[in-house]
């Protein structure tokens, strides 16, 4: 006995080439959808991640743009704009904040970096309430500097390897021509830190002229607090400006989303075409074997048995093409996130296409549905064949 | 003659096709009895209506008027007749078709090809209905070939299998050996005779070949749409 089945794959054999080409366009329909899901759910997450990695909810800096703080914080470039040091006894003593991170970012220009020179990023930091602050943080070499006025630094992960550094090293902060002994080399976390040059708060504060100052403090609040009323409460405080990490999430998601509703339309006509070519393929086929088809009803077959067949054609071919672009999906997802990266103009750390199960299955049963869809008006077109006009088709010849 | 013998009796069936304005009589008042294990051949000039007749008797084809009775069952009757969907399960029930292009599916081994119609529609017991046919008509060692890698003799005997799958009661073939040489041509038909003989098969074929035609118990001549039986018995 031979289904229907295995006669609508043997069918599909017929004309190789068109079934091949209809299935490489489905192909990379399936590929761009699943690819933009997976990016709409991976870079929400990496987002995420790289927020939880900084270990705290509210950033208070100088008043300025928004978005200035937030690249600023998520980026680690530097801010111009400074806040005394005195503002973090006041914040400290607020019965809702768990602790508080006093940080003074600066930067001075590298000659050696890259080929024409670069910023060189420095991050003043009270060691003891750094570690707190992400504990997540593992050195490869060494440890924390002894005390926050000396003249010790601990650098990431590609900053030591950039600058082929090991601990006992020494390195010159060029501009200023101070010298730092190198006391931790900090594993790849994935996030800013890995470039970061840390050094005792004090210490820069010294160097830079900025007694008492700082750019930023990470405020870390107590289980149950209201993020919301609590920044509220520190507008009181003069000229500082308060970003919340919920915030910084949302201005970004804002952000990208227009990036996002215009991939979105592109994979939407993308689909549209695929659909067009399967419509095409199938009745072409169909229009092909009209004597064919005439001739089964001849032998049996009822209106809905050619409605059927003509439907698992369109099925297969969703199903294969699909299939392949998921997988194709999956095996470039870095290659996709390396794009991505490259043409967004904030990118966080991580994975940015994130293609798990649940997004296989959607895009999956989403391809199978349109297939359905695309089938639909061939296989009711095939159907209404009559055996006579195949016949008379027939005699025509 | 008893009632229960007939297999197809047409009277005074008509069918008009419209050209424009002009009107064709493809098949002018035919009126024919067909009993049940009769092998019939039509014979006729091009356009004298023969492949009109026969999709009328296989019932792919609605008359303009007259009426059609398949045993003592009116399928037509002076323009009324049963719904599409009636008409296939009845076609699939009862009859097998052969026609000249033999329509084999390409995809399709031979084996497959028979076994198509079982897809659809299978008629208990007819399970291993497929083998036995094509041993029957000498095709068992080219089962799995594809229609492609054999030939058109060949062909015509998957087509004939095919249509024997579902036991049919009436065999239907439009110009059977319209594509094959005049040695193909009278194996088939030898096939056919065989085939009315072994299990009483009804077949109603047609062909524009007079010599073919006289290996039929019975013989039509069609012209201009009109039918006479030929008296074989006469010199």
């Amino acid at each position: 006995m031979i289904t229907k089945f295995q006669v609508a794959y043997k069918n599909l054999q017929r004309k190789r080439t068109r079934s091949l080409l209809t299935l490489v366009g489905i192909a990379l329909s399936a590929w761009v959808l699943v690819s933009l899901l997976g990016f709409n759910q991976g870079y929400e997450k990496a987002l995420n991640q790289d927020i939880d990695n900084m270990g705290f909810e509210l950033m208070i800096m100088a008043k300025g743009c928004p978005y200035e703080a937030a690249t600023l914080m998520l980026k680690g470039g530097t801010g111009l704009k400074y806040i005394g040091e005195s503002i973090m006894e006041d914040i400290a003593k607020e019965p809702e904040v768990d602790k508080a991170f006093p940080m003074l970012m600066s930067a001075v220009f590298d000659p050696n970096k890259g080929q024409s020179g670069g910023i060189a990023g420095y991050f003043g930091v009270d060691a003891k309430s750094f570690s707190e602050l992400k504990p997540s943080l593992k050195f490869r070499q060494g440890k924390w500097f002894t005390s926050t006025d000396t003249y010790e630094a601990v650098m990431g992960y590609e900053a030591a390897e950039l600058e082929q550094r090991e601990v006992g090293d020494m390195i010159l902060m060029p501009e200023k021509n101070v010298e730092f002994k190198v006391v931790g080399i900090l594993e790849r976390t994935g996030t800013q830190d890995d470039g970061t040059i840390f050094v005792p708060l004090k210490t820069l504060q010294k160097i830079f002229n900025r007694p008492n100052e700082l750019t930023t403090i990470g405020i870390k609040l107590k289980k149950g607090v209201d993020s919301a009323r609590f920044e509220e409460k520190l507008y009181k405080l003069p000229d500082v400006q308060v970003v919340s990490l919920a915030q910084v999430k949302d201005t970004i998601m804002k952000l990208i989303s227009t990036a996002k509703v215009m991939v979105l339309s592109i994979a939407s006509i993308a689909i549209l075409i695929a659909m067009v070519g399967v419509i095409n393929t199938i009745l072409m086929s169909v229009h092909e074997r009209f004597q064919e088809i005439g001739i089964l009803k001849t032998i049996g077959a009822m209106p809905w048995d050619i409605f059927k067949l003509i439907w698992i054609e369109t099925l297969i071919l969703c199903a294969i093409g699909g299939i392949l672009g998921i997988g194709l999906a999956l095996i470039l997802s870095k290659v996709t996130g390396i794009l991505i990266r490259y043409v967004m103009p904030y990118a966080p750390s991580g994975g940015l296409v994130l293609i798990d199960l649940r997004l296989v299955l959607v895009t999956m049963a989403a391809i199978l549905c349109i297939g359905l869809l695309s089938g639909l008006y061939p296989a009711w077109k095939a159907g209404r064949i009559r055996p006579l006009e195949a016949i008379r088709s027939e005699v025509a010849r | 003659m008893n009632q229960n013998n007939i297999s197809i009796e047409a009277v005074n069936l008509t069918k008009v096709y419209s050209r424009g304005s002009e009107k064709i009589r493809a098949v002018n008042d035919v009126s024919l009895r067909i009993n049940r294990g009769d092998f019939i051949s039509i014979i006729g000039p091009s356009g004298s209506g023969k492949t009109t007749l026969i999709n009328l008797l296989g019932f792919l084809d609605n008359p303009t008027s007259g009426e059609l009775r398949l045993g003592e069952r009116a399928i037509f009757n002076h323009g009324k007749h049963l719904s599409e969907r009636e008409l296939t399960k009845i076609r699939r029930e009862i009859y097998g078709y052969i026609f000249q292009n033999f329509y084999l599916i390409p995809t399709l081994t031979v084996m497959e090809n028979v076994m198509l119609p079982l897809t659809f529609y299978m008629k208990p017991g007819t399970e291993d209905e497929a083998v036995k046919l094509l041993k029957l008509l000498g095709m068992e060692h080219r089962k799995d070939h594809l229609p492609g890698q054999i030939s058109g003799g060949e062909m015509q005997r998957v087509a004939i299998a095919r249509a024997m799958v579902n036991r049919p009661e009436i065999l239907l073939a439009d110009e059977p050996t319209g594509n094959l040489d005049t040695k193909r041509s009278g194996e088939i038909v030898e096939v056919l005779k065989g085939l009315n003989r072994s299990v009483g098969l009804t077949i109603i074929m047609v062909t524009h070949n007079p010599e073919l035609a006289r290996c039929a118990a019975r013989m039509f001549e069609m012209r201009d749409g009109q039918i006479s039986e030929i008296d074989r018995k006469s010199p």
